[in-house]
């Protein structure tokens, strides 16, 4: 891990309790849901992380508790480091905080997380899906979702195959 | 002729002005089959007059679940999916890929593999800048440009299937190095490639940087300042021409970046001109490292000798015990990957290409996340573009250089 990073660390331990976690000297810091907002805000105005470089999830599934996180990817450019806070969410219909009053890029990547994951963000003033169609049923990215394929179609059972396919018919 | 479509403002209500809802502006329909959107993007304008008063952008449709699919897929096979993404930068897009399954499985690339990939990513990005270039120009009604930069973009793409035999899907670079070594026609034609293309950027400048068509259309337009810049997390050209000096080839060198000398072109105006300038400043600076990268590549092999994740060389098969093993082994299960994450970035010639890659103990992936530059960029266009109008809107988005492919993934 970074020198510059150990005070950061440091204090987000006492302030949130975030357990940490090194791999390859990176390091990552588990938060809980209710105090995102104020760690991120933190993070922004007193260390100087003006990027979020990334916002996604992970699907634990089976695992029930917690079954997500939401993964905060940050960026400081005048100290030049980096850090990643992760969000464990229980249950199968999880909400998270919305970022979006701290970090702006935060509109476009949880929207998509509620195309992907079914993770709502509270608050987000746009809550419409992002890359998906509107009438898609399912959240892709989860690890219940299965991966999905085409029906091969023969020429014997062409018609068979056909009927229940599902694209749009005149 | 077609019945004209009304389009229902329900969903949109809190996106538009109060004049929407009572008819006094207008709601236009731009995409998603417009010439000037470079792909399948489109955007709901409301218009008052020429003005465009809010941009609402609707995205997804070029989605083919790429993250997806490569949960299904072992490390090496899910390269493939990584230069369909960005089909702009396809070798850029591996090196991103490689790198972060490299740091997962904490793997060695050797020198030579170290300077190839430089090289080729570098190259990579020439191309880019000059499609965006041509197309720029195409969009600004010079279409002379279009014509001559795809001329010299031809030239890179032929390197590239030199060495890999893919003028664009590439998946030269490989976890641990590169799939073969390259030919020895190499060196002659990127030298070629140095030698013919700084005056080839000067025909580019003296057609369009001083032009004073082309200058009317883009200075002070487009504006975009550097908190605004952050906040939606743009990256790469656009937060340079913003007067943001961030480069993560500077910032956090990989691949032995440090080892070369160029610099980082920087604007502080924000516009639409300072985008352009910074490209074709950034078109030098790449030619500079391709060169110095060519002088200093030094012989030796081009992949790992770690026998665990790269396929040894089909010489040592039919002597080597072990060199059957492994090769049966890598190339029907593949190879395993902690149960962790990493997040690794590159500077892609959009901005930061992030590879966020978890590891379950097996072969394939647990998760892949592609922070993709052009979404972010393309995601602070509604606040650049109120104020002006139509015709504007169009070497604005031009000006951000969106690949969709790279968008929607």
């Amino acid at each position: 891990m970074d020198k510059k990073l150990e005070p950061i660390v440091q204090t987000l331990r006492e302030k949130f309790g975030g357990a940490l976690h090194e791999f390859r000297s990176e390091a990552h810091v588990m938060i809980n849901p209710e105090q995102i907002i104020s760690a991120l805000t933190l993070l922004r105005d007193q260390y100087q992380f003006e990027l979020l470089s990334a916002l996604t999830a992970v699907d634990y599934w089976p695992q029930a508790t917690p079954r997500f996180h939401v993964i905060y990817q940050l960026s400081s450019l005048a100290q030049n480091i980096t850090l990643q806070l992760r969000v464990p969410l229980n249950g199968s219909s999880p909400k998270v905080p919305t970022a979006t009053g701290v970090y702006k890029v935060a509109m476009w990547r949880e929207r998509e997380l509620i195309d992907m994951f079914g993770i709502e963000p509270e608050g987000h003033p746009d809550p419409r899906g992002l890359l998906l169609p509107e009438d898609q049923k399912g959240h892709p990215l989860r690890k219940d979702f299965p991966l999905g394929y085409e029906e091969p179609q023969f020429t014997f059972n062409f018609e068979e195959i056909d009927v229940r396919k599902p694209y749009a018919k005149e | 002729m077609p019945e004209l479509q009304e389009v229902e403002v329900g969903p949109y209500k809190h996106l538009v002005s109060e004049r929407a809802l009572t008819g006094e502006t207008m709601l236009l329909n731009m995409g998603p089959q417009h010439p000037s959107t470079h792909g399948v993007l489109r955007l709901l304008l409301e218009l008052d007059g020429e003005t465009i008063v809010s941009c609402i952008p609707d995205i997804g449709y070029l989605h083919t679940g790429v993250e997806k699919n490569m949960e299904a897929k072992t490390y090496l096979k899910a390269e493939v999916m990584t230069d369909r993404l960005d089909y702009m930068n396809t070798t850029g897009n591996n090196l991103a890929y490689c790198l972060a399954v490299e740091k997962l499985v904490d793997l060695d690339v050797p020198e030579r593999a170290q300077s190839i990939r430089v090289i080729l990513t570098e190259l990579q990005r020439i191309a880019s800048h000059l499609v965006w270039v041509g197309t720029f120009g195409l969009d600004l009604a010079a279409m002379s440009m279009f014509l001559y930069c795809f001329r010299e973009r031809e030239a890179i793409l032929d390197i590239l299937e030199l060495c890999s035999g893919q003028r664009m899907m590439t998946t030269y670079i490989r976890p641990g190095g590169l799939w073969r070594d390259v030919p020895v026609e190499f060196e002659k034609a990127v030298r070629d490639f140095i030698k013919m293309f700084p005056k080839r950027i000067d025909e580019y400048e003296a057609l369009l940087t001083k032009n004073p068509l082309f200058l009317d259309r883009l200075l002070g337009i487009g504006k975009l300042e550097a908190s605004t810049a952050l906040q939606y997390g743009v990256t790469g050209p656009m937060l340079r021409a913003s007067g943001v000096n961030w480069d993560l080839r500077k910032a956090r060198p990989y691949m032995g970046y440090d080892q070369y000398d160029f610099n980082v072109p920087v604007r502080t105006e924000g516009d639409t001109y300072a985008r352009y300038i910074v490209r074709i400043e950034e078109l030098r600076e790449s030619l500079k490292i391709v060169e110095q990268a060519l002088n200093k590549m030094p012989m030796g092999p081009v992949r790992s000798n770690n026998r665990k994740f790269v396929t040894p060389p089909r010489s040592e098969i039919g002597v080597s015990m072990e060199a059957l093993i492994h090769h049966f082994k890598l190339w029907t299960e593949g190879f395993p990957a902690p149960k962790d994450s990493i997040y690794s970035a590159v500077e892609s010639p959009r901005g930061e290409l992030g590879v966020y890659l978890e590891g379950d103990g097996g072969p394939k992936p647990y998760r892949v996340h592609l922070r993709t530059p052009s979404f972010d960029n393309l995601s602070v266009i509604h606040e650049i573009v109120k104020g002006h109008l139509v015709a504007d809107l169009v070497a604005i988005l031009a000006s951000v250089d969106i690949v969709l492919g790279d968008i929607d993934r």
